[in-house]
């Protein structure tokens, strides 16, 4: 901010408070001309007014809230560019990527300014980090044995996966189902970890343009027809021959491929439905399948916590099952 | 009231007819509509699947219903009333005031067609899109000349202090309606704002807090100070009082918008400028509060026999509770707790239903018999029974969203032993869900009250006097 703006809050500001003070001392005196709790001589469709003496006790308060306002005022940051005799602020203002917040930190720590986003982070980190420490240390398979861990796990999961994969994180259309046991991008805790990390960007392409109406109605009969669902034979055959387009990521056998996230077409679970309207969808619009990267939000300790959790929904059972007990 | 019906035919009554029998009208259907969606966000299913029955769409009716319908409805009826009796002269334009009313009432239809079906400018209590700004712009032009130019051509030395709170309001609410409305129309149902991100929010809420302090508090002081004394039979209690305290409150609530964004990107300075001019308008807030509950000295035993006081006495009790608690969320540290949950709406709805609804309703009660020249209104008693249904009503509303709100800002900061968020957000809201039954109970009976006050006004316009008034109930009530 120029130092123009910031005379101009401070000369507003500071001028707002003391011309209420000024205007509050001047009442209090009596320069009306009326004596004191005599009615004013003006009279409005009947109603006359007195001349009372303020409250005093409203007075009071009047003061008192005005030398707290310019107290707060002096110690924090208010008066445009000052930034107030605490030094004080909440975050680092105006950063706009990762790199600049970390910059921020260590300039701020420098400069003796406390920022109090900076200062609460650095506290809860002390506290709380050996905990996820001690987890950090043990695998994955350790950890879903472990109760404790997979209820911080839980914890994680309904406040920042729970949105799209559901309480129960069985998911919903286009939010892959995470108790099943069957993954798109391959369910070893590795994997797993890397999806957390990462994030996901799965991409269908529509197929309309170059199939055409009739197309997508032969390769959605082919398509049904791997997981064995009664499908126009005649259409499906005619569909197998374009499916070769569909065999570079679904492969040729339609079990699809983990590396790019293709999904298996055989198992009957869909993402998207399984009705034909679905599917013709999907084939006509394509999909975009978006897993944001949980890294900077996170940490790789809580993720490793959080994929214990998703671990677990498909290969312990038993913990899970106490857990849901204990609630 | 014996010279308050006493008919002045220079006045012009007809416009004050027309926006005071639709502050009851439009009473109805904004209350109602906040009632149909109270009750979905206890019984989700009745959106019915349909987009403009639903929650997002009909909430900014119910606010514009409420506050611009009903709320300006009140504030035109009261100001223009006002106006003309203190100065002891009739209208400066009669044809400015047909105006008035008739362009207000087609604000309100075209806000009601064109915000549920979902074309809006997404700024709070300033949805409507640019063809109906422009409209409400001339309409307030044409009120404020109107207002202005009678109080010129008054035929008393002094202007009242009803009608300071009226101009202030007026003229700070075109400053603020043109100032966050400013935007860059696409086509005649869209356009966009021309402030961008955090300029953008600190508009809005300079706007919308302002909404408050000036549609919603400097027009309703500017009825109070008309009414109270008025219903009253008493002396206006400090004339110093009123003048130290309306330019405090003006000059200081201008100032409050921040609070609306602690903890945001505002920047720092911004929000504790906002903070530390919120807690001083405290101290303002009240006087007018003190103001016109003094005023009442001497004539306490009339609260006993007469409602329409009584609706105006406890609006003045709501009034300052809420300017306490206002002042109080202003607090950073208060805020971390109350932002976002349903303690807002609670005290959003101690202000709108207990002070600005009651302080009209008192008002509205006051003017009607005078309006249409009869004695009094057709049933005191069902008066009475409006007022407990609307007192009580209020404190289920209130009471319901304090506990609810409370409730969620605790449970939204719980945190475990390795600083996990102890609930998911879906926890806290199944938590809140029996309080929404409570807020909906309450705003039944306040709509059930709205439509006693129908009749009641039905029956004294058509020319009833109720025959077994039950005096004997009435004092011991």
């Amino acid at each position: 901010m120029s130092s123009f703006w910031s005379i101009w809050i401070t000369v507003i500001t500071l001028g707002s408070i003391l011309g209420c003070f000024i205007f509050l001392r001047w009442c209090l005196s009596n320069k009306t001309g009326v004596q004191e709790g005599d009615d004013m001589h003006h009279e409005f469709d009947g109603i006359i007014e007195i001349n009372n003496q303020l409250p005093r006790w409203w007075t009071y308060l009047f003061y008192i809230c005005i030398a707290w306002a310019l107290i707060y005022l002096l110690l924090y940051p208010g008066l445009g560019n000052f930034k107030g005799l605490w030094n004080w602020q909440s975050s680092n203002q105006g950063i706009l990527s990762l790199a600049e917040s970390k910059a921020a930190v260590e300039k701020a720590k420098e400069e003796g300014v406390i920022s109090q986003y900076d200062r609460e982070v650095a506290q809860a980190n002390e506290v709380f980090a050996p905990i996820f420490d001690s987890y950090y240390a043990k695998s994955i398979e350790e950890l879903i044995q472990d109760p404790a861990a997979l209820k911080i796990g839980q914890r994680l999961f309904s406040q920042n996966c729970s949105q799209c994969h559901g309480s129960d994180a069985r998911g919903q259309r286009g939010f892959p189902n995470l108790t099943d046991n069957d993954w798109l991008y391959g369910g070893t805790p590795d994997k797993i970890v890397e999806t957390l990390i990462k994030g996901r960007n799965a991409m269908m392409p529509a197929w309309l343009d170059s199939f055409g109406a009739d197309g997508i109605e032969e390769v959605v009969a082919y398509a049904l027809s791997l997981s064995g669902r009664k499908v126009d034979e005649s259409l499906a055959d005619k569909g197998k021959d374009r499916f070769v387009a569909c065999a570079a990521c679904h492969g040729a056998d339609g079990k699809g491929n983990q590396m790019i996230g293709a999904p298996n077409l055989t198992d009957n679970i869909w993402l998207y439905g399984g009705r034909e309207e679905n599917v013709t969808e999907t084939l006509n619009y394509g999909r975009n399948g978006v897993m944001p990267s949980f890294k900077d939000r996170l940490g790789e300790k809580k993720i490793h916590l959080v994929a214990a959790y998703v671990y677990s929904l498909s290969h312990n059972t038993a913990a899970q099952d106490a857990m849901v007990s204990k609630n | 009231m014996s010279d308050a019906i006493q008919v002045h035919p220079e006045y012009n009554y007809k416009v004050v007819r027309q926006f005071a029998v639709m502050t009851v009208v439009w009473g109805i259907i904004g209350m109602t509509v906040g009632v149909f969606i109270a009750a979905q966000l206890y019984w989700p299913a009745l959106n019915f699947d349909t987009p403009w029955l639903t929650f997002s769409r009909l909430r900014p009716l119910h606010t514009n219903a409420v506050i611009f319908a009903f709320g300006g409805c009140a504030l035109f009826a009261t100001s223009f009333y006002v106006v003309q009796r203190t100065s002891q002269v009739r209208l400066f334009s009669d044809k400015l005031a047909a105006f008035t009313f008739w362009g207000w009432q087609a604000v309100i239809v075209l806000a009601a067609i064109t915000l549920p079906m979902g074309i809006t400018s997404s700024k709070e209590y300033a949805e409507l899109e640019w063809p109906i700004d422009i409209l409400i712009t001339l309409v307030w032009l044409a009120y404020i000349i109107n207002f202005f130019g009678t109080m010129i051509i008054r035929k008393v030395s002094h202007i009242y202090v009803a009608n300071w709170f009226f101009g202030a309001f007026m003229i700070t609410v075109a400053v603020l309606h043109i100032g966050n409305n400013m935007a860059v129309p696409i086509s005649l149902t869209k356009s966009y704002s021309i402030y961008a991100g955090a300029v953008d929010a600190m508009m809005q809420w300079w706007y919308g807090h302002n909404a408050v302090g000036f549609f919603l508090t400097a027009g309703f002081l500017g009825m109070m100070y008309y009414f109270v004394p008025k219903q009253a039979g008493r002396p206006v209690y400090s004339y110093r009082l009123s003048v130290v305290h309306f330019w405090a409150l003006i000059s200081l609530y201008i100032w409050a918008g921040p609070h609306h964004l602690h903890y945001t990107a505002l920047p720092d300075w911004t929000q504790s400028l906002g903070m530390a001019m919120s807690v001083i308008l405290f101290v303002p807030s009240w006087g007018g509060m003190i103001n016109g509950i003094m005023t009442l000295s001497g004539a306490w035993h009339k609260l006993r026999t007469d409602p329409i006081l009584r609706f105006l006495v406890v609006s003045l009790s709501f009034y300052g509770m809420s300017t306490f608690e206002g002042p109080m969320m202003a607090i950073k540290t208060v805020n971390a707790l109350s932002h976002y949950t349903d303690w807002t709406i609670g005290h959003v709805h101690s202000g709108a239903l207990g002070w600005v609804a009651m302080v009209s309703i008192g008002s509205i009660y006051h003017l009607i018999p005078v309006l249409f020249n009869r004695e009094r209104m057709y049933s005191t008693h069902l008066i009475n029974v409006h007022f407990w249904l609307a007192t009580i009503g209020v404190v289920f509303y209130i009471v319901a969203m304090w506990m609810s709100g409370v409730l969620q800002g605790l449970m939204w900061r719980a945190i475990n032993a390795d600083g996990t968020l102890t609930y998911s957000f879906v926890e806290a809201l199944e938590a809140s869900k029996p309080f929404y039954l409570v807020r909906f109970i309450g705003g039944v009976l306040i709509v059930i009250g709205m439509l006693i006050m129908a009749y009641n006004c039905y029956r004294t316009i058509k020319g009833d006097l109720e025959e077994t008034v039950d005096n004997k109930a009435l004092q011991t009530a």
